[in-house]
């Protein structure tokens, strides 16, 4: 019994990890017609689903020829370019990045302010409230979020700023919102870990609250705080429902902060209903691209901490 | 100078503090204005399709529970695998895995559940709605099982192994009843979670205007349903999105306060 016991909990943890394995296995072997059809190229290619007319010596695509002469016959045009339809990620992959970086400058100061406000400034009750609050913020479902930013939020924020409603802009905003109770809880915590005795002596020298921050609380867990922002980013990245109703999900490059564009998470959530082929191929191509991604950003942080919890 | 900039720096953190509980008051108070506004009881008695919620809070309700049934067990054994059993570099490994696993993006794991369990088999079904919300909830409830089995007393563990218990019988009958506190309030909040997630369930369950108990086929999701109504261009399907959302929020943010007030009294 004891045997069984001990070899069942080591199948169940061992489960993670053929999880985790299964996940990159099946995207890489959903992906594979995709990777194999458009290589590397597909992160700098901004064309998706489009027809764009074969190079010479490319023969990859030279079953779609005949279906496109059809349709030249059909629109008239005599020296038609032989065509294949092309998939490219890169789109999705700047729309990703701009509005995790957007969500990022808005949610960083204030984050670190409610991190100072929890820790050192407010009392024990109203710091626990106030933290409490906090939590709940974090804890409301992201397609509330969602809809309230787009029936709420964006409207103030067009008026504000001109564009659309439906932008990057908003996206970002809302996405922001979203990380600052993750960002502020965990960079509470690491703030935390300074040692009493280094702020009280701070203070007996006659510093300020300011200077006991910036100059005794920052240093020390300068670490710590790295590591919650770079995890937020990883959160940032992966957020799928909330940014479905705000970023607009049209397939163009945004020449303005304000304009509509689309991102790796909003894509799938869109089109994979309706993808089929290589259409769903290279959407499991930018699941990978997205899965790589944030893994790799989370173990970054991850191995901040890791480095700090030695020391 | 010095004073001045600290009392500016002061009032600058209270004004981010300010921020954040504004945001969510905002939030707050939209859901429920637009909520109450049309919440009618007649909603919790018909399905979808006649305008109501009820088989989609129900169905929602059935894939957390069942998701969670799936997911608890086998999260916590493998929880009690990297505290009590594993040795050195390996539990190590499966506790980091676990954590970076917490992080991934839920839409991945939609889409590779989609492939191995929806299309295959034809179709959107609740089986795969379920399987998805369960590799949601598993490193959750490591996590959880880890930390709170971490700060059970080396001696109470001893105390039992002294008395010739096997280390099963102590990990289940002495250090799991002491935990046990701290894991239900981390069951309860990984509900809370699953229970309001949608990107997993969109093309996994799918979602379905008429009721239905039989998982093999497209499942009811509350939360799926809200995105759908939501984009529609009619005023009474939007009303019916902001209704079935603040249920949602309703029932996540009162797990969720119960499970901190647990832990709250425990720690009294």
């Amino acid at each position: 019994m004891e045997k069984i016991f001990q070899k069942l909990s080591l199948a169940s943890a061992s489960l993670v990890l053929v999880i985790l394995l299964g996940i990159f296995a099946t995207l890489f072997y959903e992906a594979k017609p995709a990777i194999d059809e458009f290589g590397l190229h597909f992160i700098v290619d901004k064309h998706w689903n489009q027809e764009v007319p074969i190079e010479a010596g490319d023969n990859a695509a030279a079953p779609k020829e005949e279906e496109q002469s059809v349709d030249s016959m059909l629109f008239g045009d005599d020296d038609a370019t032989p065509m294949k339809t092309v998939f490219g990620g890169l789109i999705p992959i700047v729309g990703t990045i701009l509005s995790t970086l957007i969500a990022l400058v808005f949610a960083l100061p204030i984050a670190m302010g409610i991190a100072v406000f929890l820790a050192e400034m407010a009392s024990k009750t109203v710091s626990k409230f106030v933290g409490i609050a906090i939590e709940l913020l974090a804890a409301i479902p992201s397609i509330i979020f969602g809809m309230w930013g787009l029936y709420y939020f964006a409207p103030i924020i067009a008026d504000a700023f001109g564009g659309y409603q439906v932008s990057l802009l908003t996206a970002g905003l809302v996405l922001g919102i979203m990380i600052l109770p993750f960002m502020a809880a965990i960079t509470r915590d690491s703030m935390n870990t300074t040692p009493d005795v280094l702020i009280e002596s701070a203070y007996a020298l006659g510093a300020t609250k300011f200077e006991v921050v910036k100059d005794v609380i920052f240093p020390y867990s300068k670490v710590g705080i790295i590591g919650s922002i770079i995890l937020a980013l990883g959160r940032a990245l992966g957020e799928t429902m909330a940014v479905a109703f705000l970023i607009g999900g049209i397939y163009s490059l945004p020449e303005k902060i304000t304009d509509p564009t689309i991102s790796i998470p909003v894509a799938m959530a869109l089109n994979f209903g309706e993808a089929s082929g290589l259409g769903e191929n290279a959407l499991f191509y930018l699941g990978l691209i997205l899965f790589v991604l944030s893994f790799a950003i989370i173990s970054l942080a991850k191995f901040y901490f890791l480095k700090r919890s030695k020391i | 100078m010095r004073l001045y900039l600290n009392k500016l720096f002061l009032a600058l953190s209270a004004l981010s503090a300010l921020i954040g509980l504004g945001f969510l008051t905002w939030i707050l108070i939209t859901l429920f204005i637009r909520g109450v506004d049309s919440l009618h009881f007649s909603l919790f008695l018909n399905d979808l399709i006649n305008g109501g919620l009820r088989n989609l809070i129900v169905g929602q309700l059935i894939l957390a529970g069942l998701a969670s049934a799936l997911g608890v067990p086998l999260g916590m054994i493998a929880g009690i695998y990297t505290r009590e059993y594993g040795r050195g570099k390996y539990a190590e490994f499966i506790r980091d895995l676990s954590d970076i696993m917490m992080s991934a993006p839920s839409i991945v794991i939609g889409a590779f559940v989609y492939a191995f369990a929806v299309a295959p088999f034809g179709g959107t079904n609740g089986f795969a709605g379920i399987i998805a919300l369960a590799i949601m909830m598993i490193p959750i409830i490591i996590n959880t099982t880890d930390s709170m089995l971490s700060l059970v007393p080396k001696e109470l563990r001893e105390a039992g192994m002294a008395l010739g218990a096997s280390k099963y019988r102590v990990i289940l009958d002495i250090v799991i009843k002491a935990a046990k506190v701290g894991i239900m309030t981390g069951i309860l909040l990984a509900f809370a979670r699953i229970a309001g997630e949608t990107a997993p369930l969109l093309f996994t369950s799918g979602t379905s205007s008429y009721f239905t108990m039989n998982l093999s086929e497209t499942f009811p999701s509350l939360t799926v349903s809200i995105y759908s109504l939501a984009n529609e261009p009619q005023q009474s399907s939007r009303d019916l999105a902001w209704a079935a959302s603040f249920i949602l929020t309703m029932m996540v943010l009162v797990i969720n306060l119960t499970g901190k007030f647990i832990t709250r009294n425990k720690h009294k």
